[in-house]
């Protein structure tokens, strides 16, 4: 920062007395407007969120705060309709999700980029254009596959009422945890592929040769070589997938039918069902949806964006 | 980097433990350098992830085409009389009332992201790429609905269209004056509505992308003209724009292959009824949700498919161009 500062001091007072712009200020001006655009709907649920029932029932929504603002309807949403428990849903999806995500699409990127082979740029285009279909046409046959695949039960894990089956209770693949996993993996692989293999054809095939001289096998090359060349590509990458897995609202939907199995963005919508008047309840509960997300995204801005712009500005 | 590996590359390999290994040119000596082993483990690197692939999309993706054929209900098996040829297409083109409208509303979101959000995305990437105070703060504002769920989006969204509670309308004093709009339920116009909504998530994600291409420009370019008198407005379309090119196509898919994937804040607002109609929710309310015209919804499938292929083949294109 005080780097920056240093170098920019020197042609500044050049340059200020003799444009004081008018231009600068119009843009200013517009950029500000839109950010007030931008930051007034979600400065609206929080406001709407904050406010009691009874208040906006007797005042309207769009009015000062009579009756105060408390976190009342945090209180009631977070234990009336279950909350932690949806949560608890969608970390026992997107945690395995990303991981195995990562490790799949590393190992495809690694054999794809270091390795010269016949059909390496087919597979990768394999994985490439099946992540851009829409998830709308394969969900037919796709459904068909989830209530016809029979799968083991091993029991469950269970914590107070919430209760994690290993692998199935049902002996399907549809309306499991496991069942919701293996798509996203599915699907996003495509993704990350595509983002990491741009990543490794920046490392040089070389690496992997004099490893392979010094007598190592690919699978520890992958492992010990590869992938801490590539641990920021990974971070992005992670970040993005929590996101995407966390945001998921048309797998749950489809694939999974018990309530209670649903993650946190599809049980929202149940909510809007059981508390459909009270407006108030509803914006509560999607802000604590949205809470993750915004944490992810604040504390790991730098890796988010370099996860989406990877898979655009190189390759 | 590249230098040094390359040099060390040789000198390990007159190592004792490698001797076994003939060597005699680079290229020759990649391919002897895998052994039996190495071989199997790449396969099956390769081979889990996408057998994986295959089963669950490509192979879905097919069986999509097949079943449009067909007046399946999804029980049993597909028999030869289940086959009744393109009669499923027929129906849809010209029986099913629903199709060309929710075509049309996929059409409209498409229009509306290529001619407005996605321009005034790049508009703010252009306007934040320079050196202005506060350029990380308006990016990070701007970004911030991209990583919000659409399903709360669309209940942010809610807050502000609906009609006797919401923002928009006791703003411009419709409650009062009794002349409410409807805004969501209004078949002529929650289209846009909830485009708005979606704009408010896409333009971010534009911002973002367009961005990074224009810091890989090269400033000197800028620079030339500048000094050649160029305003700001013809240094980015003379100079910027086409350079970006290869930006561009990926805003294209990007926008192309958003559109066609809507689906949740429309299901979210109102099932996808009502003037919501898009191929997608067409697509799972005939075949899953609601009825179990499998043969039917896989031939919406089909034309959804098609669509979709137009920017997916170009964007492998580019990559395979970029790429050799």
């Amino acid at each position: 920062m005080a780097a920056v500062a240093t170098t920019t001091m020197q042609p500044r007072p050049l340059r200020r007395p003799r444009r004081v712009r008018p231009a600068r200020v119009a843009l200013h001006t517009f950029l500000i407007a839109m950010v007030v655009l931008w930051l007034f709907p979600l400065g609206w649920a929080v406001y709407t969120s904050l406010r009691p029932i009874s208040d906006t029932i007797l005042h309207g929504y769009v009015s000062w705060p009579a009756g105060g603002l408390s976190f009342t309807n945090y209180q009631n949403v977070w234990g009336q309709a279950d909350l932690p428990y949806y949560y608890l849903n969608t970390l026992v999806v997107v945690v395995p999700g990303v991981a195995l995500t990562l490790l799949l699409a590393s190992m495809v990127a690694f054999c794809c980029t270091q390795f010269t082979w016949k059909f390496n740029l087919t597979v990768l285009m394999i994985f490439t254009a099946g992540n851009l279909l829409p998830a709308q046409v394969i969900i037919i046959p796709l459904y068909w596959i989830y209530l016809h695949t029979p799968i083991p039960m091993l029991g469950s894990i269970d914590i107070g009422h919430f209760s994690f089956a290993l692998f199935t209770d049902n002996t399907l693949l549809y309306d499991q945890y496991l069942g919701i996993i293996l798509i996203h993996v599915v699907f996003q692989t495509g993704f990350a592929t595509f983002v990491l293999s741009n990543y490794m054809k920046t490392i040089t095939k070389e690496i992997t040769e004099s490893a392979l001289v010094d007598g190592a096998n690919v699978f520890r090359i992958w492992w010990s070589v590869i992938l801490p060349l590539c641990r920021p590509a990974l971070a992005a990458m992670a970040t993005l997938l929590f996101t995407f897995m966390y945001n998921d609202f048309f797998w749950a939907l489809i694939l999974i039918s018990t309530g209670s199995k649903r993650p946190i963005t599809s049980a929202l919508n149940n909510l809007q069902g059981e508390f459909f008047v009270n407006n108030n309840l509803i914006a509560a509960g999607a802000m604590l949806a949205c809470i993750p997300p915004i944490l992810v995204y604040i504390l790991l801005q730098k890796q988010f964006i370099s996860g989406l712009t990877l898979g655009s500005t190189k390759g | 980097m590249a230098d040094t590996t390359a040099t060390t590359a040789p000198a390990r390999a007159t190592k004792p433990g490698a001797g076994a290994v003939a060597i005699s040119g680079r290229r020759r000596r990649r391919y002897t350098l895998l052994t039996r082993r190495d071989k199997i483990l790449l396969v099956l690197m390769v081979g889990i992830p996408l057998a994986l692939d295959i089963i669950l999309i490509w192979g879905p993706t097919l069986a999509s085409v097949g079943l449009s054929f067909t007046n399946w209900d999804g029980i049993g098996a597909v028999e030869a009389k289940n086959f009744i040829g393109l009669k499923n297409y027929q129906f849809m083109f010209s029986g099913y009332t629903l199709f060309w409208p929710a075509f049309m509303h996929n059409v409209i979101w498409l229009l509306w992201l290529t001619f407005i959000a996605t321009p005034l995305g790049i508009l703010l990437a252009v306007l934040l790429d320079r050196e202005i105070r506060g350029t990380r703060i308006y990016q990070s504002v701007f970004y911030l609905p991209v990583v919000l769920s659409l399903v709360v989006v669309g209940f942010i969204w809610e807050l502000q269209y609906f009609g006797t509670d919401g923002f928009i309308n006791n703003a411009l004093g419709l409650v009062k004056s009794g002349h409410i709009i409807d805004w969501l339920g209004d078949s002529r116009i929650n289209l846009y509505a909830i485009l708005v909504a979606a704009s408010w998530r896409h333009i971010g994600y534009i911002m973002i992308l367009y961005l990074a291409g224009l810091k890989s420009v090269d400033p000197s370019l800028r620079e030339a003209a500048r000094v050649d008198g160029a305003t700001e407005v013809q240094t980015f379309f003379n100079v910027v724009f086409p350079v970006m090119a290869p930006i561009n196509v990926v805003i294209v898919v990007v926008t192309a292959i958003e559109s066609l994937r809507a689906f949740d804040i429309a299901f979210i607002i109102n099932q996808g009824k009502n003037g919501l109609e898009l191929l997608s929710i067409l697509i799972t309310n005939n075949s899953i949700s609601e009825a179990s015209l499998v043969g039917f919804g896989s031939a919406i499938a089909v034309v959804l498919l098609l669509i979709s292929l137009v920017p997916i083949v170009t964007f492998l294109t580019r990559v395979m161009r970029t790429t050799n």
